[in-house]
């Protein structure tokens, strides 16, 4: 049967008028004609609604011109133009929609990396029909969670939202027909006529918070001071025209909730004894901030403004140990991922806090109490610093496009380990903030993606470092196989085997062949060996995620972070997991 | 009848494609696809690949006439290969290109080279065979290739 799109008069294809899952709108990514072919008509045989493409930039063009035009994408991995992860990114963050990676190579680390960029699902060719089928899931999946997201937030939230419709407009395409109660109950705020049919003229397109505009949101937030924020100040600021006033409002509302739960799940996890990065001195891995504590910790010559990442973060100058916290968890807020991870005590978590605040979770404490002093990013020197700084204010930035959808996915993480996978996200967060300016790859959106998965420690610090030797430029490659190390980790059972994995993906990370990826590579290990950084091992006991890292967030990874890694400093971490990650680093 | 005799032909084809190893479930899978909307959509698959992966074997072939060979992207190509030769299900050839990988891995030059003419073998007599088995099927009328046979 043959499906025919529905109301194509707006310029993109409004809902399905079919019942849930008919219609679909599938984008199919492929360089290869005969697979194309063959998935555009099994997708026809599932009666959903399919566009092909045989590039990556072409890809990217089409979901950019019709932002709701799409609800998923499947890829190939191996595209001529572009990696497919790198789209998978492009696409976790821009437009927030599930994307599924089809490959025929089934080996472990390029699904690791898969997973860890973000893909919904990574699919083995040959491809089933019936594997076809069921990706509706994900898109279904994916709705619940923000439903549930937005739900979770103030009533002031929801109500903005529904009125806004700009948030639930994706779900009135999705679930039109549907009777689900979570959709329902928004309907019922909303215009009833926008959900069906034709929504150009009356829907509000959903506002979705790219890096860019989330880091304007935080350096807005920063310059009006935290206590005196309110969204009509923040909106003048911000200066985006199309940007309203509910816009504003709900994602700060968003914000502070993002960074309250962090400032909970920092005092939890003390209690747990976990260690805070916030208190620096000794290990307070809390909140996100932890790079602030590590700043504020040990590293006394860290200058308190130093670490301000991304201005917007909360870090602000002064790192204070405890204002840090406050800090971060502005930042956590921000980013809403409730990462919490306890940081083994580093002895000194000295790690930046800039890198907090750009996870705004856990991520970036853990990370960043992780790096142990080698990767002085605390340790850097004033000077040192400030020079990082400036490509790092810019990841401000960078921050404010931390798209609050971004998160979705709980992942609660007992094992300790598991919080290095929230480490990891929490790292390709901050990694994001810090890299922000220059190059910043979005090495770690996938990261955050729903595969937070709670990898080693030593692999989230990777990511998060990218390792930007003196050029910033982070490859994005190179973290790849960290990250994926990281993402691997599955929240339930978190295992130690992460860390081969780990290992593995430095091999892969060495093999990469992103020509760029030399100079990390060097810069890793660097780090790594200088630091003798066990930092890097996030055994972050109950890591929890609570949201979804933006992946945009991620992915500016801070690689100036690198350079200072180089310093010496001794990295308080434990030792086997960093073992490990020394291997494996060291591959080149 | 001529018309029945031709048909179990073209059914005796098909089936030794798959006994002989040629062909795999993927092939089937296509034939599943085949209906009243794209009558002839297997054919038209296999002609693509065959026209699509003709360039990627020039390549191939170009890549292993450098010296020193670059493996990376030997194994890019052949990994693309795969890939289009698991569309149709060309068991052989995928299984040829698998055993390319693994050289390529090594650095086995040598080994490479070798696969890969035996890949290129296999590649044409699957053409040829395929090319056989659409005609047969054309000729004897167009239930038989519309419809999968019970086995």
């Amino acid at each position: 049967m043959s499906f025919s799109a529905p109301s194509m008069e707006n310029g993109f294809s409004s809902p399905r008028n079919e019942s849930f899952p008919a219609g679909l709108r599938v984008l199919v990514v492929d360089d290869d004609p005969t697979w194309l072919k063959i998935l555009e008509k099994m997708l026809k045989k599932c009666s959903y609604e399919v566009t092909t493409c045989g590039l990556a930039r072409e890809a990217l063009k089409l979901l950019r011109e019709r932002k709701d035009g799409y609800d998923i994408v499947i890829s190939d991995v191996n595209m001529p133009d572009m990696d497919g992860f790198k789209l998978l990114e492009h696409v976790g963050l821009e437009m927030d929609l599930p994307v599924l990676m089809m490959s025929v190579d089934g080996e472990t680390s390029r699904v690791m990396k898969g997973v860890q960029h973000g893909a919904c699902d990574y699919l083995l060719k040959p491809i089933r029909m019936k594997e076809l089928r069921n990706i509706w899931q994900h898109v279904f999946r994916k709705k619940i969670h923000e439903i549930r997201d937005i739900e979770s937030h103030d009533s002031y939230d929801g109500i903005q939202i529904s009125r806004n419709g700009s948030e639930l407009s994706d779900d009135g395409h999705m679930f039109c027909g549907e009777d689900l109660a979570y959709v329902k109950k928004r309907k019922d705020f909303e215009n009833k006529h926008d959900d069906i049919g034709d929504h150009s003229s009356t829907k509000k397109h959903r506002v979705v918070w790219s890096v860019d505009l989330h880091q304007k949101f935080v350096k807005a937030v920063n310059q009006i001071g935290f206590d005196k924020v309110g969204p009509k100040k923040i909106l003048d600021l911000m200066n985006v025209p199309w940007l309203t006033r509910e816009n504003v409002a709900s994602h700060l509302q968003k914000y502070r909730l993002y960074l309250s739960r962090l400032q909970k799940e920092n005092d939890l996890k003390a209690s747990l004894g976990g260690i805070k990065l916030s208190d620096l001195p000794s290990k307070d891995p809390a909140g996100s901030f932890g790079l602030q504590s590590s700043i504020n910790g040990n590293q006394n010559d860290v200058p308190n403004g130093r670490y301000q990442f991304s201005g917007d973060n909360f870090f602000a100058q002064d790192v204070d140990s405890k204002n840090h916290e406050g800090d971060l968890k502005r930042v956590v807020s921000e980013t809403k991922r409730t990462l919490t991870a306890d940081l083994p005590d580093p002895q000194d978590m000295r790690t930046q806090m800039s890198f907090d605040h750009s996870f705004g979770s856990l991520d970036s404490e853990v990370n960043f109490a992780a790096i142990p002093a080698p990767y002085s990013w605390s340790k850097a020197p004033e000077n040192q610093f400030k020079e990082e700084h400036k490509p790092l204010l810019q990841l401000e930035d960078g921050f404010s496009q931390l798209p609050p959808s971004g998160i979705h996915n709980h992942i609660q993480i007992d094992d300790p380990l598991q919080s290095a996978s929230s480490i990891t996200s929490g790292l390709s967060m901050t990694g994001r903030e810090i890299c922000g300016p220059e190059k910043i790859k979005p090495l770690y959106p996938q990261y955050s993606s729903n595969h937070m998965s709670i990898l080693s420690p030593k692999e989230s610090a990777f990511d998060s470092f990218p390792v930007q030797s003196k050029s910033q430029m982070v490859k994005h490659q190179s973290f790849e196989p960290i990250s994926t190390a990281i993402s691997s980790m599955k929240p339930q059972g978190f295992n130690l085997s992460c860390i081969t994995d780990f290992e593995s993906c430095q091999r892969n990370l060495i093999s990469a062949t992103d020509s760029t990826f030399e100079p990390f590579n060097e810069d890793l290990t660097v780090c790594w060996l200088e630091g003798d950084c066990h930092s890097m091992n996030f055994g972050l006991p109950n890591v929890e995620f609570t949201d979804y890292i933006d992946p945009g967030f991620i992915a500016e990874f801070p690689i100036y972070l690198c350079d200072t890694l180089t310093s010496d400093t001794e990295c308080p971490f434990d030792p086997p997991e960093y073992s490990i990650v020394d291997q494996g680093l060291f591959l080149s | 009848m001529e018309r029945n005799q031709m048909h179990r032909q073209v059914s005796v084809m098909r089936q030794s494609l798959f006994d002989q190893g040629y062909l795999d479930e993927q092939f089937i899978q296509l034939e599943e696809l085949q209906d009243d909307a794209n009558p002839n959509f297997v054919e038209e698959v296999v002609t693509l690949y065959y026209r699509d992966s003709s360039r990627l074997i020039l390549s191939i072939d170009q890549a292993l006439e450098r010296n020193p060979l670059d493996f990376n992207k030997l194994d890019t190509y052949m990994h693309q290969f795969k890939g289009s030769s698991t569309s149709i299900g060309a068991k052989k050839v995928k299984a040829e290109c698998t055993q390319f990988r693994e050289y390529c891995k090594v650095g086995n030059g040598e080994g490479c080279m070798r696969t890969f003419q035996q890949a290129k073998k296999e590649y044409t007599i699957l053409k040829r065979k395929l090319e056989a088995y659409f005609q047969q099927a054309r000729q004897s009328g167009p239930s038989e290739t519309a419809c999968r046979p019970r086995n």
